[in-house]
């Protein structure tokens, strides 16, 4: 149903995302969804690979998809333009205030930093979106500092807050809906991050960079 | 014009062919779990390919007519009746104004497919139908249907629709109902269990101990009650990696099969997650998906080892089967 050409190995020696390659990737995307193959249904970039999904019963499905599939990858990552990000940068507020930021302490014990310097690390750092997935709009966002590395909690939370600010490993991700998660909780947002009446339904698209603003709980409050 | 459920029966959710097109924002497709079954429902009722129609789960709801209609019921094999006269499962069937359909278990299979001439027609979302449980929108509310629920259907119905449809009201009543004597093929339905389901070895199958390797293709695996139509949970043996490492969340599909840390896979099914962190043992074959989607919980299936261009020739037979299925209801109601 669907063929995926990823990175395994280089993903494996650099124990995380190639961001050089994570950006060609979404240029890729870009490239393939021009051409408007039409056995072609989704063209999804990952952190570090791109899937293809296509209609497995379409009438003009290639006998060998396979190796259409990896011509069109070659003859498009000739064409992709140089990545050039979507020219976006997404605003998002966020209240640090310790009545949201749910694991800030744990995070804080775990990195030796007071959870006044983690917000001042992470509002003041630059952050870009790898990939949006698991749940509608949920965006999986790079250039965490190093400092702030936590691994995945052991146990994972059965339901995340809407609009959850977490991290793991070297990403942040912000939680459209009320879903299972395993990151750490260092804030709220008080923005809907997927609204399928809104246009566009998502606030993230891959490629966005992102900046993280801290707000009061007052004024979490008036944005809500 | 509208339909209004009486009972809903179990899982009951308005799907059309899915909201495609974006998974790169997070956003599954959904749709059918059995898109042939969908595709044969409308078909004969004259509605386009990939129309809004109603699913249910072995359980089969009841519903009210406010208006003449012609209807399908196809997929799994349910218990059918109006006003105590069976219906049969197939077959285009016309339904005089304030009929009360009244389906009740599934016989065989799980998933049954309720078309009607013209269409379900709520709300379209993001260009779909489908009803998107776990974000909670699409179809009815983003909800399963329940009683009291009435469900508007298309004023636009086709112009194959209305020549069957006039066809069939002018027949005469046979065995108390509006019917033809001929059926469509049911090429879904689950045969002797546990059923053989293809799949391909998935990228991560190499990174499972040998055992589990092995066990995978030759395991007899239960459909977990706990399943849904995010993922059906498969029972069996435990399976291990042969090392533990962390693997980055990245996309996944209808039919992929992942193993979590408990070592008992789910394969991902019409509303599963667009990209997961869990290790791919296998990618079941297109062609099979709708039969694996028509097992019902506690039913048991082993998966066959196969190849791309394997699963290739599954999906090329399943397409013609569909379509000579289809070349065959091009005909007027005569026979």
């Amino acid at each position: 149903m669907y063929a995926e050409f990823g990175d395994i190995d280089r993903t494996a020696a650099s124990g995380g995302v190639d961001l050089e390659l994570n950006r060609s990737l979404q240029a890729l995307a870009v490239a393939i969804r021009v051409r408007a193959v039409p056995w072609i249904r989704d063209v999804v970039p990952a952190l570090c690979g791109i899937a293809l999904h296509f209609d497995p019963f379409h009438p003009e499905l290639p006998e060998s998809v396979l190796e259409v599939c990896r011509e069109l990858l070659e003859e498009c990552f000739k064409s992709a333009s140089k990545f050039e990000d979507s020219g976006r940068t997404v605003e998002v507020p966020v209240c640090y205030d310790p009545f949201f930021a749910l694991d800030m302490e744990e995070v804080a014990a775990a990195t030796r930093i007071s959870a006044q310097n983690i917000q001042k690390v992470h509002t003041s750092t630059k952050h870009w979106v790898l990939m949006v997935g698991f749940s509608p709009g949920q965006p999986y966002i790079g250039g965490l500092d190093p400092k702030l590395s936590v691994p995945r909690r052991a146990t994972p939370r059965t339901r995340m807050p809407m609009g959850a600010v977490a991290i793991a490993n070297a990403q942040t991700a912000v939680y459209p809906y009320e879903t299972p998660g395993g990151w750490s909780i260092i804030g709220r947002t008080p923005l809907t991050v997927f609204d399928p009446a809104r246009d566009p339904p998502s606030l993230f698209a891959p490629g966005d960079r992102v900046r993280f603003v801290a707000i009061s709980r007052d004024e979490f409050e008036k944005l809500l | 014009m509208s339909l209004r459920i009486i009972r809903p029966g179990l899982l009951t959710t308005v799907q059309d062919r899915g909201r495609h097109g974006l998974q790169h924002l997070g956003v599954v497709p959904c749709g059918p779990m059995d898109p042939v079954a969908l595709e044969l429902a409308n078909a004969l009722v004259g509605n386009r390919d990939g129309e809004a129609a109603i699913e249910f789960t072995v359980l089969g709801p009841e519903i009210a007519f406010e208006a003449d209609a012609l209807i399908s019921l196809c997929g799994a094999l349910f218990e059918a009746n109006v006003g105590g006269v069976p219906v049969p499962a197939n077959r285009p069937v016309f339904l005089p104004k304030n009929s009360v359909l009244r389906t009740g278990r599934a016989l065989l299979g799980s998933r049954g497919y309720l078309a009607v001439a013209g269409g379900i027609a709520t709300e379209p979302v993001l260009g779909s139908r489908s009803t998107y449980l776990p974000a909670k929108f699409g179809g009815l509310e983003g909800r399963l249907l329940r009683a009291g629920d009435a469900l508007p259907l298309s004023e636009g119905i086709s112009s194959l629709s209305l020549k069957r449809y006039g066809n069939l009201e002018n027949r005469k009543v046979m065995a108390g109902l509006r019917t033809v004597g001929w059926s469509a093929p049911a090429l879904t339905l689950p045969e002797r269990e546990p059923i053989t389901i293809h799949a391909m070895e998935g990228r991560h199958h190499a990174h499972f101990d040998a055992a589990s390797q092995r066990a995978f293709f030759e395991a007899t695996w239960k459909v977990s009650p706990d399943s849904n139509r995010m993922g059906f949970r498969l029972v069996g043996p435990v399976l291990a990696r042969a090392e533990a490492f962390e693997i980055l969340s990245e996309p996944a599909c209808f039919g992929t099969v992942q193993v979590p840390a408990n070592g008992l896979p789910i394969a991902l099914m019409a509303d599963h997650q667009t990209t997961g962190g869990y290790p791919k043992i296998a990618e079941i074959a297109a062609a099979d998906v709708p039969r694996l989607a028509q097992l019902a919980p506690g039913g048991s299936v082993q998966f066959a080892r196969c190849t791309l261009e394997q699963a290739g020739e599954l999906r090329r037979a399943l397409r013609q089967r569909v379509d000579s299925a289809l070349r065959s209801l091009a005909w007027d109601y005569q026979a």
